[in-house]
């Protein structure tokens, strides 16, 4: 197949499949140019981190329905974003993406916003939930 | 700022490909192109460097390249119960398509009215499409669940204005075969010209041009074992027909250059090669996958049942993607293909599929797989023992999976 080897990794042997019980935040979305879709679960945590207390991405979990490339950009995208704070996740890229796996055929490049923008509405979605919580 | 890459520290490897570096493939893509015979590679090689001659040229060398050429065209007229000079020589399926249905448009621009269906190859839809922006009118015949064509329909969309009828004979997706005996029937009563396409059921159904009533039928040697880059089209005599290459005079003025000697050849080759026994193998080997698969929850066979080419399989998976299903068989050196929307140049699911009645969503999740008479039982076997698996595995990742 035309994909290099890191994407053939994360396709055969994605990271961090399933859902979490209890998500503090859920991302759905389709990809309206072919139809697949991505489910995103994540887990927020507190830690110290560089001197501050900080929000952090605990655990986070994919389900997907797509094609290879889907399956390896959600794959890569969780395993970005595991352990990090939620300002740095929130700084993440399609092309973060693309380019941790070593790049992706042009044809495949929008495979990648459906990783990236599912994280993005799991983050909307805990920050929604804990407005209404909290405020 | 820091880049947001990430590094992978485990060095897992490629536990599934690197194993199987040693194994051979299993080659089930044979829809889209087949493995070309050894007897074929040895006839075609004595053309390459004996025989090579320019057909045209009057002497000893070029009779000789001449007189192959023509037992070569008497192999193929044979085959279809047709006549040596009904024969035309082409670069393979896509030219001899483009040359039945335009070059027949430009023969009767008077008319302006062409029949084809949703499910044609793309070669067909593409010029017929084409011939729309020239201002002719294109009707696509609709199909049932199993791909079938409505003769009834078709004999309401002829009319007067109608210069041809095109129709694919075994459909290169869901391997549904027409009924050529009614269609052909009803096109010769209405005194309309029928084109059919059967590159994929050429010498795997049977094709009479006269029992058949066929006016121009297309063939091509790479799905039979035969080189790429070589076809044929039969126009039946007396058919005038705009050549779309104008050359020196070959094939009869209908297709010009200097004639692919070896490819012909090995393209007759192929052809006699070609036997009924294989085909019925392929039938069993077919079946034996179908209901192997059909076990597999979720999975629903596209087409025909009965009328099926002896060497295609399709199936859609409930909540998975085709691509995703490639790549996995791919991984454990198994070839064969999909119709879904991630896998085409254009985003958009098969066009057969959708046609069927698929729903985009359903269409998404088709794979196909197509034998060759060297297909065998232990590579059946392989396949029927991984993709159940596979389908599994990737309903785990999908949203859609079910339990
Ligand atoms: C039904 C059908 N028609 C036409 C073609 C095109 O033939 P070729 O590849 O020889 O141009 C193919 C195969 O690609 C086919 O399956
Ligand atoms: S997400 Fe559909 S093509 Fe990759």
């Amino acid at each position: 197949m035309e994909y290099n080897k890191i994407v053939i990794k994360h396709f055969s042997h994605p990271k961090n499949v399933g859902e979490i019980k209890n998500a503090d935040g859920i991302g759905k979305v389709g990809n309206p140019v072919c139809g697949d879709v991505m489910h995103v679960y994540i887990k927020i945590g507190k830690k110290k981190m560089k001197g501050k207390e900080k929000e952090f991405v605990k655990d986070i979990k994919f389900k997907t329905m797509g094609c290879a490339a889907a399956i390896a950009t959600s794959s890569m995208i969780t395993a970005i974003a595991k352990g990090k704070s939620l300002e740095d996740v929130e700084k993440i890229t399609r092309n973060d993406v693309a380019e941790s796996l070593g790049g992706l055929p042009p044809i495949k490049m929008h495979c990648s916003n459906l990783a990236a923008d599912a994280l993005r509405e799991a983050i909307k979605n805990y920050r929604k939930k804990r407005g209404v919580k909290n405020d | 700022m820091k880049k947001l890459i990430y590094m992978d520290t485990e060095n897992r490897g490629f536990s599934v490909s690197r194993k199987s570096e040693k194994i051979k493939e299993i080659y089930l893509d044979n829809a889209a192109t087949t493995k070309v015979d050894e007897r074929v590679l040895k006839e075609m090689e004595k053309y390459h460097s004996e025989y090579y001659g320019n057909a045209s040229s009057i002497h000893d060398k070029g009779e000789e390249a001449k007189s192959g050429l023509e037992k070569a065209r008497k192999i193929i007229a044979n085959s279809i119960n047709a006549s040596p000079e009904e024969i035309v020589f082409t670069s393979g399926g896509t030219e001899s398509n483009n040359l039945a249905i335009k070059g027949i448009a430009f023969s009767n621009q008077n008319k302006k009215h062409i029949i084809t269906t949703k499910i044609e190859h793309d070669c067909v839809l593409n010029a017929c499409k084409w011939l729309e922006k020239q201002g002719w009118k294109i009707t696509y015949l609709e199909v049932n669940s199993e791909g079938f064509v409505d003769v009834e329909q078709l004999k309401r969309e002829i009319n007067e204005n109608t210069a041809l009828v095109s129709i694919i004979h075994g459909n290169n997706e869901i391997g549904t075969v027409q009924d050529l005996e009614s269609i052909g029937k009803i096109c010769r009563e209405k005194n309309i010209l029928f084109h059919t396409d059967a590159c994929q059921s050429y010498t795997k159904e049977n094709l009479d041009v006269k029992k058949q009533n066929l006016d121009l039928v297309t063939l091509n040697a790479h799905k039979i074992h035969g080189p790429k880059g070589v076809g044929a089209l039969y126009i039946r005599n007396g058919i005038k027909i705009t050549p779309l290459a104008h050359g020196g005079g070959q094939e009869k003025g209908k297709r010009g250059g200097t004639e692919n000697v070896p490819g012909v050849v090995g393209f007759a080759k192929a052809v006699e090669i070609a036997s009924e026994k294989e085909v019925g193998k392929m039938k069993k080997l077919r079946d034996k996958i179908i209901n192997g698969i059909e076990k597999i929850r979720g999975a629903k066979l596209n087409g025909s049942r009965e009328k099926r080419l002896c060497n295609n399989i399709n199936f859609v998976f409930k909540g998975i993607e085709g691509e995703a299903i490639v790549g996995y068989l791919n991984e454990h050196r198994i070839c064969c293909s999909t119709g879904s929307a991630c896998s085409s140049k254009s985003l958009e699911p098969s066009h057969v599929l959708l046609a069927i009645g698929l729903k985009p969503e359903e269409a998404h999740g088709s794979l196909r797989i197509s034998l060759s008479k060297y297909t065998t039982k232990k590579e059946v076997e392989k396949l029927l023992k991984v993709l159940p698996m596979i389908i599994k595995k990737l309903r785990s990742i999908s949203p859609f999976g079910g339990n």
